[in-house]
């Protein structure tokens, strides 16, 4: 039923966190990675909260698109389907960590809601769709990925906590501007790694 | 001056939707290597961006508020959907290359932006202007950053040779860090021209 890259499922998770990171690779996720990375604790509670969102919505929505989406040829609507199932899950994950960690709800805020318009989540989705991945290597490429983004988030958090305590950056440089060439050293640095494994 | 034409100049220049909202940011760096799907790129999200403002306008009073975010999700993607049939059908080569990039216009920060910012607020037809300026917007600073980015990086523009075989490509142009640095640099430029326009009132 399904062609699946042959690509073994160790390679496959240190790839997806290392050589094509979700992030500093195919640039996605940026713009609550740019706002939250300010600060180190809610770094923390998104990566997590991210990774555990593109892990469950790409297992997810592998099941629909291979169940019912292909079944029915109904693929012109998959980023409708799609985008629903991320929303559903996404309110699901928040009534849990609502009942179960209230601080770190109170944390997260109004950026639990916006995990639904996250890119790296409908984009890890859209890649294991294009990608034509099997059951295993979806959820093992979600939640890899999903790691990346948070691996990316908590060094970029640091250095942050490390740039703000120093004042020498011009002033139109502040924000936005250093932050994104923070990133663009953390990406070629990580280009770094491109020789070890490579999965595309 | 006209609404229209105040709410075009703020799309394009005063209140652009990349340097001065910081939005859209992961499609302007992930196509930007190539300045052909860079400006499909374009007319797809300015594409969305209208007809989703003008839409979600109209509808405004009748979406409950409850509901309100997962319905402007589902317009949008509506209208991406007919740019995905559209570039699959006549651009088929171009939409293979975009890959997964056309269907993340949808998560495109810019649409949901101004459907929640102007569209929620205004009537359809200013909504409708506000989303072709906001493309627009972010429509040419992107073409920039792909004129730059192909040149030095291809040594090419529109896939088309323009240096001849002297000149050695920066292959850093085409790679993911060029993208970052040069949206700084841009920022950086617009931000000092803003405080300097500033310091002179």
């Amino acid at each position: 039923m399904i062609d699946a890259p042959n690509v073994g499922l160790v390679s496959l998770f240190f790839a997806s966190i290392l050589t094509s990171n979700i992030l500093l690779a195919n640039f996605l996720g940026m713009c609550s990675f740019i706002s939250i990375s300010k600060d180190f604790k809610s770094s923390m509670g998104l990566g997590l909260a991210v990774t555990m969102v593109i892990g469950i919505c790409s297992a997810v929505c592998w099941a629909v698109l291979y169940f019912i989406i292909k079944p029915l040829g109904i693929e012109y609507l998959s980023f409708i389907i799609f985008i629903i199932v991320i929303a559903a899950v996404v309110q699901m994950l928040e009534m849990i960590i609502d009942r179960f960690s209230p601080s770190l709800y109170m944390a997260l805020g109004i950026f639990l809601p916006l995990i639904t318009v996250n890119c790296a989540v409908l984009g890890v989705i859209l890649f294991m769709q294009i990608r034509s991945y099997n059951f295993l290597q979806a959820v093992v490429f979600g939640f890899g990925s999903g790691a990346g983004w948070w691996l990316a988030i908590m060094l970029l958090a640091a250095i942050r906590t490390k740039l703000d305590a120093n004042n020498a950056v011009p002033a139109g440089l502040k924000g936005t501007g250093i932050t994104l060439i923070t990133i663009g050293f953390m990406a070629m640095a990580f280009i770094g790694f491109s020789g070890m494994i490579a999965v595309q | 001056m006209s609404p229209a034409k105040k709410v075009m100049q703020e799309g394009l220049w005063t209140n652009n939707p990349i340097f001065v909202q910081v939005l859209g940011i992961c499609s302007t760096l992930a196509v930007t290597n190539n300045l052909r799907n860079t400006l499909i790129m374009v007319v797809g999200v300015t594409f969305a961006t209208a007809m989703g403002s003008l839409t979600l306008s109209a509808l405004k009073d009748f979406i409950p508020r409850k509901v309100r975010m997962i319905v402007q999700v589902l317009v949008l993607s509506f209208y991406v959907i007919i740019v995905d049939i559209l570039l699959r059908a006549y651009l088929p080569a171009a939409s293979k290359q975009l890959g997964p990039y056309v269907g993340l216009i949808i998560t495109n920060c810019i649409l949901m932006g101004r459907a929640e910012a102007f569209a929620a607020a205004n009537k359809p037809w200013l909504s409708f202007v506000d989303g072709i300026a906001n493309g627009l917007g972010y429509g040419w600073v992107l073409v920039v950053l792909a004129i730059i980015r192909e040149f030095l990086g291809f040594g090419s523009l529109f896939g088309l040779k323009i240096l001849g075989d002297g000149f050695t490509p920066w292959t850093i142009m085409v790679m993911a860090p060029s993208a970052f640095f040069l949206v700084a640099l841009a920022l950086w430029a617009a931000n000092t021209y803003k405080a300097k326009l500033g310091g002179k009132k």
